[in-house]
């Protein structure tokens, strides 16, 4: 499943919006063994970033500890029309793109 | 489908006669028995009360229930969908007052533990040597913005059987063939955590056969439920594509709900239903609060072998409105509860230590008529909670349909059994 993104379609100028993520992936800790004994190996989501019109506004290092399918949810200042950009990167190469358009009046 | 008659005849005769008598309180005070008042009488309260009466028969039981007939929430899923009539599901206080249980139709407005003391809408004021709450559970409104009780006349809930239940039916009924069904499931503790997906069963089970290019949608605040494998399997064999699930991790967790345009919002999309079935977040009965009973989970914390609060002294908590931990909020739970509450005032009295008890839940979905599946488990106080311990089963995910069939005419039996258990 693709990753869910909630931006608001509309804002005014100033207003603090909610931006929500969520993004399916198992988040195995590395930590945990098989029945018979075998290392089952990390596979985490390490690293998420969004991008306002190509200006970096927020950024989450992701560790062994957070659940499967991360959810995160932050807050901006809605300041002109464009674009969300997110990027979520993880183990074995792991990279997942989504964005989401704002109009700002 | 059964035929048993509605018993809710000579209920307020009853009450009558009880009010009379306590009208004197101070009378009553200066009787040397114990007494043991049981506020609300659903499965958990009426049970206790039967119990304690028949435990020790010069007892003085008095059970406090505003409502002159219970409807019951088991089996008001089959009334949703047509398959049953509520008439089926409401019980009067007869067979309490019968067995020697005094029944006073009134509610509770206040609970003075240190005095010992409830007082009642009429001003009847009734002390007490030992407190039983039953107050099952109220409706956590402040958890889902823009529902309240309003917002249940148009998107009805039905979490409490009686006119939830058939304004629901009704919504159902009145919706063209092509709409589509919402349902909205809270987080856990619930009443009856496996219950949404029973409707949701049932409720396609009516769209099949009514409204076949009808869909159900669950918008659901949890990733995995109880005995989801034989739901989801059922509901393959059953309804094919017509239920369709937004979990957790898919963004169905509900945020707020816009009533006037029947508007369900979640964490990541809107949803206009043609019937919207908002189940909101749940916490103890009005009731515990009142008492002092409840934390901050909304819930009451107990002593699980005495089911004595944690937080009031003499004031005992069962059903839905415990903090129970493993066991789930169920009749069968709050019944077993009742009676293992009774067994423990009684010995509380006499000056005894109380059993542990040892308690067993068993939980019936029936999925379509002649298709039903069950969870039964065991419960024993661990620390402050109860745990699950062994023995307890599940129905098998593969199994002949023959299975299922009279597991559905056990469910049926259940329902005969635990409803003359409870109101006699």
């Amino acid at each position: 499943m693709a990753a869910l993104i909630n931006v608001p379609a509309k804002a005014r100028r100033g207003d603090i919006i909610e931006i929500r993520t969520l993004t399916s992936h198992i988040m195995e800790t590395g930590f945990r063994h098989t029945a018979d004994g075998a290392l089952v190996p990390r596979d985490i989501i390490t690293s998420f970033t969004c991008r306002y019109n190509g200006a970096e506004i927020f950024r989450a290092d992701l560790f062994p500890a957070i659940a499967a399918n991360p959810y995160l949810s932050f807050f901006t200042v809605a300041k002109e029309s464009g674009k969300f950009e997110f990027a979520w990167i993880g183990d074995n190469g792991y990279t997942s793109t989504a964005s989401a358009p704002i109009t700002v009046e | 489908m059964t035929t048993r008659p509605v018993t809710r005849r000579n209920a307020v005769l009853g009450i009558t006669a009880a009010a009379a008598v306590l009208a004197r309180p101070s009378i009553l005070r200066a009787q040397s028995t114990a007494r043991v008042v049981v506020v609300g009488g659903g499965f958990g309260g009426a049970t206790c009360a039967r119990a304690l009466k028949r435990a020790q028969a010069d007892l003085q039981v008095i059970l406090i229930e505003p409502n002159a007939v219970f409807t019951s929430c088991p089996f008001s899923n089959e009334v949703i969908a047509g398959l049953r009539d509520i008439e089926v599901q409401q019980f009067g206080y007869d067979g309490l007052a019968a067995g020697g249980v005094t029944v006073i139709g009134q509610a509770v407005t206040t609970i003075e533990p240190q005095r010992r003391s409830v007082m009642t809408t009429e001003g009847v004021a009734l002390p007490y040597d030992r407190l039983v709450l039953s107050p099952g559970i109220d409706f956590h409104f402040e958890a889902l913005p823009g529902y309240d009780e309003a917002a249940s006349d148009k998107m009805p809930h039905a979490w409490k059987a009686g006119t939830q239940t058939l304004l629901l039916r009704k919504q159902l009924e009145a919706m063209a063939d092509g709409g589509v069904v919402a349902i909205a499931i809270p987080a856990n503790p619930s009443r009856c955590p496996p219950a949404p997906y029973e409707r949701a069963s049932l409720i396609a089970h009516y769209l099949k056969t009514r409204k076949p290019r009808s869909k159900v949608l669950i918008l659901d605040a949890k990733d995995s439920f109880s005995q989801q494998r034989l739901f989801e399997r059922a509901w393959k064999e059953l309804y094919g594509d017509m239920i369709e699930r937004v979990a957790l991790s898919q963004g169905g967790r509900v945020t707020s709900v816009d009533a006037s345009t029947g508007t369900i919002i979640t964490e990541f999309g809107n949803y206009t239903p043609d019937v919207a079935n908002v189940i909101p977040a749940q916490r103890a009965g009005h009731i515990a609060e009142i008492a002092g009973a409840t934390d901050a989970t909304g819930w009451c914390p107990i002593d699980p072998v005495t089911f004595e609060s944690k937080l009031t002294p003499n004031i005992h908590v069962i059903g839905d409105a415990c903090l129970g931990g493993g066991i789930p909020k169920s009749a069968s739970a709050a019944g077993a509860q009742g009676k293992a509450c009774a067994s423990a005032i009684v010995n509380l009295i006499a000056g005894r230590a109380p059993e542990t008890p040892r308690l067993t839940g068993i939980c019936y979905n029936t999925v379509a008529p002649g298709y039903g599946f069950s969870l039964a488990g065991n419960y024993q106080p661990r620390g402050d909670i109860f745990a699950e311990v062994e023995g307890g089963a599940t129905s098998p995910v593969d199994a002949p349909r023959e299975l299922r069939a009279r597991e559905a005419a056990e469910a049926e039996r259940w329902f005969q059994t635990i409803t003359a258990d409870t109101f006699g």
